[in-house]
This record gives C-alpha cells, structure tokens and sequence, in this order.
C-alpha cells in the first residue's frame, strides 16, 4: 500500500501520481476537490480521504474507489466497469452514462443520477443509494438498475420531480409505501414481486455489509419496480419528407 | 388513394425500343420500383417508390432508363408552392414532424460562389507546383504562445502539445457506424490512412475490426457516450467532444430501435433493437467551465497524449461560443454550418436553423485573432464544402482545414437523393441491410476517395502557387487572397474581405 498527500497539489499532478504509482493499493489523503481522479483507471484500489472533485472514476475500467467522505458531481461519468463507493453523499450526475459496474453511494445523491445509465450483455450497471436522490432521476435510463433505498425518507418516495423522464431501458428500484406522482406514461410501475424482492437481495446484502446497516432496517419498507413500457419511445415522432 | 395524396416527385421513362426486359433495375432497386410482368412479358414501374438515387439508370446496360421530374402540379401559387403542400398532406396524415436527410436543399446563398480568388500577375510571382515545392502539410492543435530555447540556444520542440499531423487540409467529417454502413467506414479509413489525413467515427462507436486504423482516427463522444470506454478512446489520433452539428443544431439523434441490429449494437454497446437516444445537450456541461471538465476528463483518461476536439454547429453567437472553447482547454474547434449532411434530421431544422459556415468561420477566426487567442486553437470548417476551391476560400477565410461529409459519399458513389432516413441506400452507404452494402466494394470506394482528394490537392496546389504561396500557413487567414462580388458592405465587412475591384 502507498500513500499519496494530495494537499496542495492540482488534479493534474495528483492523478499524475496516483497513474504511476506501482503499488495497486493506494490511500490518497487529504483530498479537496480535485478533479477527475481515478480517470480511465483499472486494476488499482483507490481510499480516497476528504472531498474528491467532479468527475470521480470518470471512464473507470475496473479497480475500486472508496471514499472516506462525499463525493461531488459526475462520479463514475461513462464508468465501464469497477466500483465506487461513497461513505458519504454524491452530487449531481452521479453514474452519467455508465455501463458497467457499480456505484454505491451511502447517504443521498443529487439531481440526474443514472442518467443514460445503459447496459450491455454481461455489463450491467449498478446504482444504490441509501438516502434520496434529486430530480430527473433514471433521466432517459438506457439498462442497468437504480435502487434508492430512502433510508431517511419515512417512507415516501425518495426522489425529486420527473423520475424516470424519458426511460427506454433497465429497471428502477424504490423502497417507499407511496410512488412518485408525476411518473411518465412510459413507465410501468408495481410493487415489487416475492422473487424481484429475492432477486435483489444480493445487492442489499452487499450494500449493507459495505456501510455496516442492519438489512431488517432495509427490509422494513415495501419496494417498487419502475421499468419502462418501450424500448423505443419515439416511434411514432416523425414522418418520412 | 386518399385526400392527403401527395403528388409523386419522378416519373420513371423507359425505353421500350431499348429495354431488353434483362430486369436488372427490378434486381438493383431496394425500393420496390421495378416489377415484372410475366403476363405481358414486360416491364413495370411504380414512380410513386422512386427516390430517383439513379441506380437503375447507372445499372441498366440498354441505357434505356431515365428519370425525370414529374410535371403534375397543383394550381401554381408563388406562396404555396407542391412542396409547401405536400408537407402539410403528409403531416395531416400521420401528425408526424418531417424527416429529411442530407444537406439544407433550400436556396440560400452560397458565400464560396460570391468570393474569387487571387492570382500574381508580374509583380510576384507565380509557382509551378509541378516543379517547385509546395507544402499542403498541416498541424491541427494548440499551439505554444512564444518560442522557448533550450540552454544552449536551440529551439525547444519537446513542449509541444499533441497534434493530429495532415498530409492535406482535408479531413472525413463525422459519420456514425449506423448512420452509414461497415463498408463505408473501411473506405473511409483505409483512404484516410492512404492520404496521411484522418476520418471521424461519429457517435455510433468504432467497430472491433476498424481499431487497426486508429492512427488515422478521430473518436466521437457525443451526450450519448455510444461505444466510449478507455479502449475506444486511446485507439485514435484525437478525440471530438460534438455538442453540435450543421443540419440540427441544439436537437439530439434517435437512431431508430430498428436499426440496432448485429454489429451496430455491439458497436454502440446497447442491446438489438433498442432506440439509441443521444440527448440534445450534455447533461454535464450547462457552461464553458463544464466543458472544460469533459474536456480535460478526456485529457486524463488518454494522459494529455491526444488533442481534443469540440465540434459545434454554426449558430448566431458561434464568435462568442468559440472563444469559450478556446480557453476551455480544447486544442482544436469544428465548426459545422448549416448546409451540413446528416443521416437524418427534422426538416424545419436542417433547413431553418443555423447560420452559413463561411461567415461563421471568418466571425470566429476574427474573433479568436481580436482576442489574441488564435493560436491557442486550430479551426476546422465544414458544412457544404463541395470543391478544391472552397477548401482554398475557407483556409483564407481563416480555417487551418476542413470536414468533408457529403463530397466524400459523392465519391463513394452517393447521388445525394436525401431518402438515408429509409434505410435503403441502393449504393450500399446509408444502410445495413447486408445485400445493399455489399454493393459498396471497399477497395473500389478506398480508390474513389483517394482519387478525390489527390486531385483537390493538386488543384489546392495550382490555386496557391498561383497566388505566389508555397506553404499553406501562408494562405491561411489570408483574406487578402479573397474578394467578393455581389455582395453588400455588411456581408463583406463580416466576411472581412473586400469587393472585387477595390
């Protein structure tokens, strides 16, 4: 394992170091927003302490990323494979157009999170957030799966306005008593079904042992599955000129 | 038959003292138009399906085929012309918006044939470029503000960032794998590296087999992120961040669920038959700041080895837009004008949104050079560049090179019958149904391309050495090469060149 203080330092000359350190297991200290860190990486394993930039594992290849703190927007934009765990909460964005792997993110997640999210035969992206998310959650969502546990929410629905505007693919999964009002007619929502509940419960056991929750605390409330009606929402837009 | 009939565009004239009935149009057109009748041994067309792509014409061996346009008309009326009509009948019937495909047909005017060029006569001379050195080599990327030397006096070259090297000022601008077919990609790729110059991937992703091509490539990101993933983005030259493009400048693209078929799936990294929806905006860029940060995203993912490119259309305040991105951290801007091609696209946007790409360059080269941030970027133009002597106006104007789109397809035998949206290309280019793109031979289209573009390069050469230029630098921003004619003070003024005469 080796250490790398980011205090001081610009993205470029951290990620400079984290790219050449030989050493796979790395702990970078005292982070503050740097940028884009863990870039298009694979094979490492990444402790992030402090606050880490925008664009956290952006293109991520593989290898882990754990944050000792919360993460800022965009974390894991276009991820294809690897992980990324929050100890904390995540901003906006969170998970754009990833494809595979997964994020885990402990606390809440901002606007657009998942948003163009798709998946791709064995690459079937993962996103679990255990507080709430922001608005236009699931945005224009291509495959993977969303889960939102609204750990903190009481039992409504933990999301903004417009979840799932525009989904086309994968499926959503909210633990809440009552649905978003605001659903689009393109979503086909229902509680979740004995074996979907079963079907998810992997990712629950994972989530839970990663941040230490009680699962009975998880499975207190009912859940929902939200998936889209349509792969292929603008079918009937246009007319041949 | 119904009352939103709209008037059949072509009529199909055959011969009949020609025709051999061999039914080579009925095998050549996907269309449907050419029909057999056994039962009066003859042949039968149905004008209504044609597209008039000419490929029956070019195939038929009696030469007995013509198309021409059909004469039916409603009442004429200066206002409401057929087109304006039939529009409105075929959007009454399906409550469709209007799909078109390829370049803006409306006649707007055409800067590049309101400009002439330069020639020496006595007092400077001209230059044989068939005998004397000519340089067309070009570098696209930033360059460094001053020149530094080394301690012992020599002058530093290992500073310099990335650069996309061109053995000619032209590029292959973008087009997807789904917007136009395998074959038509390998000619593209094949001939870029013959030519020492680059072709674009577009957003559809780059196809496993095309990667040994990379040096020769330009990868796409689009808000789509089709196929992007590290590998993608290391296998070439430069990578293009499009915000926009010529024909539909702020809308997004929909390839049709119908069209994710095979390889373009596994290319595109999305499941068969699934809509592959690219947003109109980047949901991560509202600001220049934000651009910045894909931008210099980019720039890690690859090390800081690859310029990056941000394509945008021409639009009202492109002067202002380009400056942001000059100091966004892109090394190279496209900028796409609103005659551009496209595989499909709204009509009332192709043609009713944008601005002409040659006063979008002079406004932005102007600009950048006021600003005195010119060198922190190259520009590339594209957008309707048709001949060698556009190529030339648009780098005296103020481009370092250009995107050709659609003279390239022209080459690989394209007739530009605008009807990409249906999937039936008969020349094996905006297609993917296997049969049709078999027709395109990759050797013959890599020969066509490579034809093409020599012969611009020597045309390129012969206009400059007839200006008295020997190296394309020094033609570059040179409006002086320029004048207009036919042109008002406020046109000339913002293409910054003067009229013929003065």
């Amino acid at each position: 394992m080796i250490r790398i203080d980011a205090k001081g330092k610009n993205f470029r000359q951290l990620n400079g170091e984290i790219r050449s350190a030989r050493d796979p297991e790395i702990e970078v200290e005292n982070c503050l927003g740097q940028r884009y860190i863990g870039a298009g990486m694979s094979g490492k394993s990444l402790l992030l302490r402090g606050v880490p930039g925008n664009a956290l594992g952006c293109y991520l290849d593989g290898g882990a990323i754990r944050v000792r703190g919360n993460a800022q927007d965009q974390t894991g934009d276009t991820m294809n494979a690897g992980a990324i765990v929050v100890e904390g909460s995540s901003g906006d964005a969170t998970g754009y157009s990833m494809r595979g792997g997964k994020i885990f993110v402990r606390d809440d997640a901002g606007y657009r999170v998942g948003i163009h999210m798709k998946a791709y035969r064995d690459q079937q992206p993962l996103i679990v957030v255990g507080g709430a998310a922001g608005s236009f959650l699931g945005e224009y969502q291509a495959g993977g799966t969303i889960v939102v546990l609204g750990l903190r929410s009481g039992g409504k629905a933990p999301v903004g306005n417009l979840c799932c505007a525009g989904m086309h693919g994968g499926r959503m999964i909210l633990r809440c008593r009552r649905l978003p009002a605001d659903l689009p007619a393109q979503v086909a929502a229902a509680p979740a079904t004995a074996e979907e509940i079963a079907g998810i419960g992997g990712v629950l056991d994972e989530f839970c042992a990663c941040f230490g929750i009680p699962k009975r605390t998880v499975m207190e409330e009912p859940f929902f599955v939200l998936k889209p009606n349509t792969k292929n929402p603008y079918r009937a837009l246009y007319t041949f000129n | 038959m119904g009352i939103h009939d709209t008037i059949q565009e072509y009529e199909v004239v055959r011969d009949p003292a020609r025709c051999t009935v061999c039914r080579a149009c009925e095998r050549q057109c996907a269309n449907g138009v050419h029909t057999y009748d056994a039962a009066a041994g003859k042949m039968r067309s149905d004008a209504a399906k044609c597209v008039n792509c000419h490929r029956c014409v070019v195939f038929c061996p009696e030469r007995a085929l013509k198309i021409v346009k059909n004469d039916d008309t409603y009442r004429l009326n200066a206002q409401w012309s057929n087109e304006a009509i039939d529009e409105i009948y075929r959007q009454a019937e399906t409550g469709g918006m209007l799909l078109s495909s390829m370049g803006c047909p409306k006649p707007y005017p055409v800067y590049w044939d309101r400009m002439l060029l330069n020639a020496s006569q006595v007092t400077n001379p001209s230059i044989d470029p068939l005998r004397e050195p000519m340089e067309t080599r070009t570098f696209l990327g930033k360059k460094p503000d001053r020149i530094e030397r080394t301690p012992d006096g020599r002058i530093r070259t290992d500073n310099l960032p990335p650069q996309l090297v061109l053995d000619v000022p032209i590029l292959f601008s973008a087009m997807s794998y789904g917007a136009i077919s395998y074959n038509a990609h390998e000619c593209l790729a094949r001939a870029a590296g013959e030519l020492g110059t680059y072709y674009n991937t577009g957003e559809g992703g780059l196809h496993e087999n095309l990667y040994r091509y990379g040096p020769n490539t330009i990868v796409q990101v689009a808000s789509g992120r089709f196929g992007v993933h590290k590998k993608y983005l290391e296998a070439g030259a430069a990578i293009e961040i499009k915000i926009g493009q010529g024909a539909k400048p702020g809308i997004g693209g929909h390839l049709p669920g119908a069209k994710i078929v095979g390889d373009i799936s596994r290319t595109r990294m999305i499941p068969e038959g699934s809509d592959a929806i690219s947003p109109a905006p980047h949901h991560d860029i509202y600001s220049i700041e934000d651009l910045r940060q894909l931008v210099y995203s980019l720039k890690e993912a690859t090390e800081y080895r690859k310029p990056i490119i941000v394509k945008i259309a021409a639009v009202h305040n492109v002067a202002a837009i380009a400056s942001g991105i000059a100091r966004s951290g892109a090394d190279i801007i496209a900028i796409d004008g609103f005659r551009a091609g496209t595989g499909a696209a709204p009509t009332r946007i192709r043609d009713n949104v944008g601005i002409p790409i040659e006063l979008a360059l002079a406004a932005v080269d102007e600009r950048l050079r006021q600003e005195k941030i010119r060198s922190r970027v190259s520009l590339i133009a594209g957008g309707s560049i048709r001949s060698s002597a556009d190529v030339v106006k648009a780098i005296a104007l103020g481009a370092d090179a250009v995107y050709i789109g659609t003279a390239a397809l022209l080459a690989l035998g394209c007739h530009l019958c605008r009807a990409c949206q249906a999937g039936r290309c008969n020349w094996g280019i905006a297609t993917q149904r296997p049969d049709l793109v078999r027709r395109l031979d990759p050797e013959a289209g890599t020969r066509s391309l490579v034809n093409l573009v020599s012969a611009w390069k020597h045309e390129i050469m012969e206009m400059m050495g007839g200006m008295g230029i020997n190296s394309i630098e020094a033609l570059r921003g040179n409006r002086l090469m320029l004048r207009g004619v036919g042109l008002n003070d406020r046109e000339l003024r913002v293409l910054g060149i003067k009229h013929a005469g003065e």
